[in-house]
């Protein structure tokens, strides 16, 4: 398993059709867009703009409002924007970058005739199915550990001094990016992959993705905003719900890989 | 001789399509078998599932005594396929390609460098392989399948597209490995670069193996008119010849190309022309090439049918 997953790394590694398209879109997400809106916020001298967020402060739930922290509406706007309203990057950019590989993951092997030499090989389905998983999922952790950390210093220089010190991550963000994120990341894979070894080309394989992969995203956006308003309560126990999931997912995902599969037979190849 | 492979009634189909039909096939450990036949004969198929990557609809495969089905990692580990087109990662230097095969096949890296200098692969070694030329990636796919020193060889079209040089590279390793008791399975439809190379032919169609035998029992039943080549100083002396009881056909290529209607009428045909007055230089057996073989198995398949 970790063999196929040191390879496939490597080569995505050496793929820069890959991973500077990634790069950028992780950049943007983490840094580039809380930067922007960040600044706009805390640099505002807009009593219309200040007004707004103070308006839009008042739609939120009681207990969020209360965890809101900061004196000036300026202040408040910027940390709920860092706290919550960016909340649902952590998950979307892992899942596309983690897709985009997953999808071409199998059927590529195919493409490439590299599937032969794989179904000739003496590693189980298994050992492959879980390579590739591993593969794929690397660069989602990466993007989220590593966009994590720096969108974490980026919130703390620009929001921390208005609201009296570093404050990120909370106790929420933690849970999101340790507990929930990676199940959701791998149960969209798990499925990604069974496309994956069951389409015919790439092409295919994408389109699938991106229609498996939307309604994981649109539940993870839904869970990530709705967990950080009330972290204690439903941490736990989507954590759980999603970890079922994805073994679950994992477990039938590797059984849809097989040899026939790799060589070009078998579903819909 | 024991066993290698053994197919015992295998049928294996694709929707419509049957690939392989009622094949029963057995190759003998330490021998060069060689699988000739039309594309879409069934030989690809055949090494699919001999190493258990394609499973069967029925009958029963063993390789090395055991089930490819039951007991394909172990069976897997101890063969070898070079499929026509090299599968080979592109964008990985063929260093990183030996590395990844040598580590899924337990095999140590310090084989790597000797099997790539073998097939003349070593100076590329730290390109990407989507550089190479296809004499190159052939190299490095046979590299690749020497790293592990597997028991059995499945050489599925190895030579197509090749240079001369590669080609013979491939036809070397196989007398080689050979020669150290690994058993050999070579599918070709170019039959000059199976010549002399094969202890068994194995004529496959429509997913059959429809003759099988070696080259020199095949010629005896196959190749009705035995040939000899002739040779004299005067060569006018022969020209009688084509006019012979004995004789079928006489073509002049480099010496008289001579088809008797039965090898025994030899001695008196020599006899005569002697006693004509012809100063014999040369007379030797004309072996059929593979190629000759060939087409008059499929004649007389033909004529079966």
């Amino acid at each position: 398993m970790l063999t196929v997953a040191r390879i496939d790394l490597r080569r995505l590694f050496k793929s820069k059709d890959y991973w500077i398209p990634m790069g950028f879109l992780a950049s943007v997400f983490f840094i580039g867009l809380p930067f922007l809106l960040l600044t706009i916020v805390t640099s505002t001298t807009s009593s219309d703009l200040v007004n707004k967020i103070g308006e839009v402060l008042q739609t939120l739930p009681g207990p969020v409002q209360e965890n809101v922290v900061g004196t000036t509406p300026a202040a408040r706007g910027a940390y709920m924007l860092s706290v919550y309203l960016l909340a649902p990057v952590a998950i979307v950019v892992p899942l596309t970058i983690s897709s985009a590989v997953g999808a071409h993951a199998i059927v590529g092997e195919r493409e490439r005739g590299t599937g032969e030499f794989l179904a000739h090989s003496p590693l189980t389905e298994r050992e492959i199915f879980m390579g590739k998983m591993l593969a794929s999922l690397v660069p989602g952790f990466l993007a989220t550990g590593v966009g994590f950390a720096i969108y974490s210093l980026l919130v703390n220089m620009k929001v921390g001094p208005l609201v009296g010190g570093w404050f990120f991550p909370t106790a929420g963000w933690w849970i999101l990016i340790v507990w929930v994120v990676p199940p959701f990341i791998a149960l969209a894979l798990s499925v990604i992959l069974w496309v994956s070894s069951k389409v015919r080309s790439t092409a295919a394989a994408q389109q699938a993705a991106t229609l498996v992969s939307l309604p994981v995203i649109f539940a993870a956006y839904g869970v990530s905003s709705g967990l950080l308003i009330n972290p204690v309560i439903a941490a736990f126990g989507i954590g759980i719900v999603a970890w079922i999931l994805a073994i679950i997912g994992l477990m039938t995902g590797s059984r849809s890989l097989s040899r026939e599969s790799l060589l070009g037979f078998g579903g819909d190849g | 001789m024991p066993t290698a492979l053994a197919f015992s009634h295998v049928t294996r189909t694709f929707g419509d399509i049957t690939a392989v039909d009622d094949l029963s096939l057995e190759v003998p450990e330490g021998s060069i078998t060689v699988l000739l036949g039309p594309n879409g004969a069934g030989k690809t198929t055949t090494v699919r599932l001999a190493t258990g990557a394609l499973g069967s609809d029925e009958g029963s495969i063993e390789v090395l005594g055991l089930d490819p089905l039951i007991a394909g990692n172990e069976v897997r580990s101890r063969c070898a396929v070079v499929p026509p087109k090299p599968a080979l990662y592109d964008n990985l230097t063929g260093w990183e390609n030996l590395t990844f095969t040598a580590d899924i096949f337990s095999a140590d890296h310090k084989g790597i460098k000797p099997a790539a200098e073998r097939f003349g692969i070593d100076h590329a070694l730290d390109l990407n392989v989507g550089g190479y030329s296809t004499g190159m990636r052939t190299r490095l796919a046979l590299a690749r399948a020497v790293l592990h020193d597997p028991d059995v060889l499945l050489l599925d079209e190895p030579t197509a597209g090749l240079d001369p040089e590669s080609a013979r590279a491939v036809l070397n390793l196989i007398r080689e490995l050979a020669g150290r008791g690994r058993t050999i399975v070579l599918c070709t439809h170019l039959l000059h670069e199976a010549e002399g190379v094969a202890d068994q032919v194995v004529l496959m169609g429509a997913g059959q193996a429809q003759i099988v035998g070696s080259q020199l029992d095949l010629a005896d039943r196959y190749v009705t008119n035995p040939a000899v080549i002739i040779d004299a100083e005067d060569r006018d002396s022969l020209s009688a010849l084509s006019r012979h009881d004995d004789v079928v056909s006489a073509e002049w290529n480099g010496a008289l190309h001579v088809r008797l209607t039965h090898i025994d009428r030899l001695p008196g045909l020599v006899a005569d022309l002697v006693g004509a007055g012809a100063r014999i230089t040369r007379v030797e057996p004309d072996n059929p090439t593979l190629e000759t073989l060939y087409f008059e198995m499929q004649r007389s398949l033909r004529g079966q049918s």
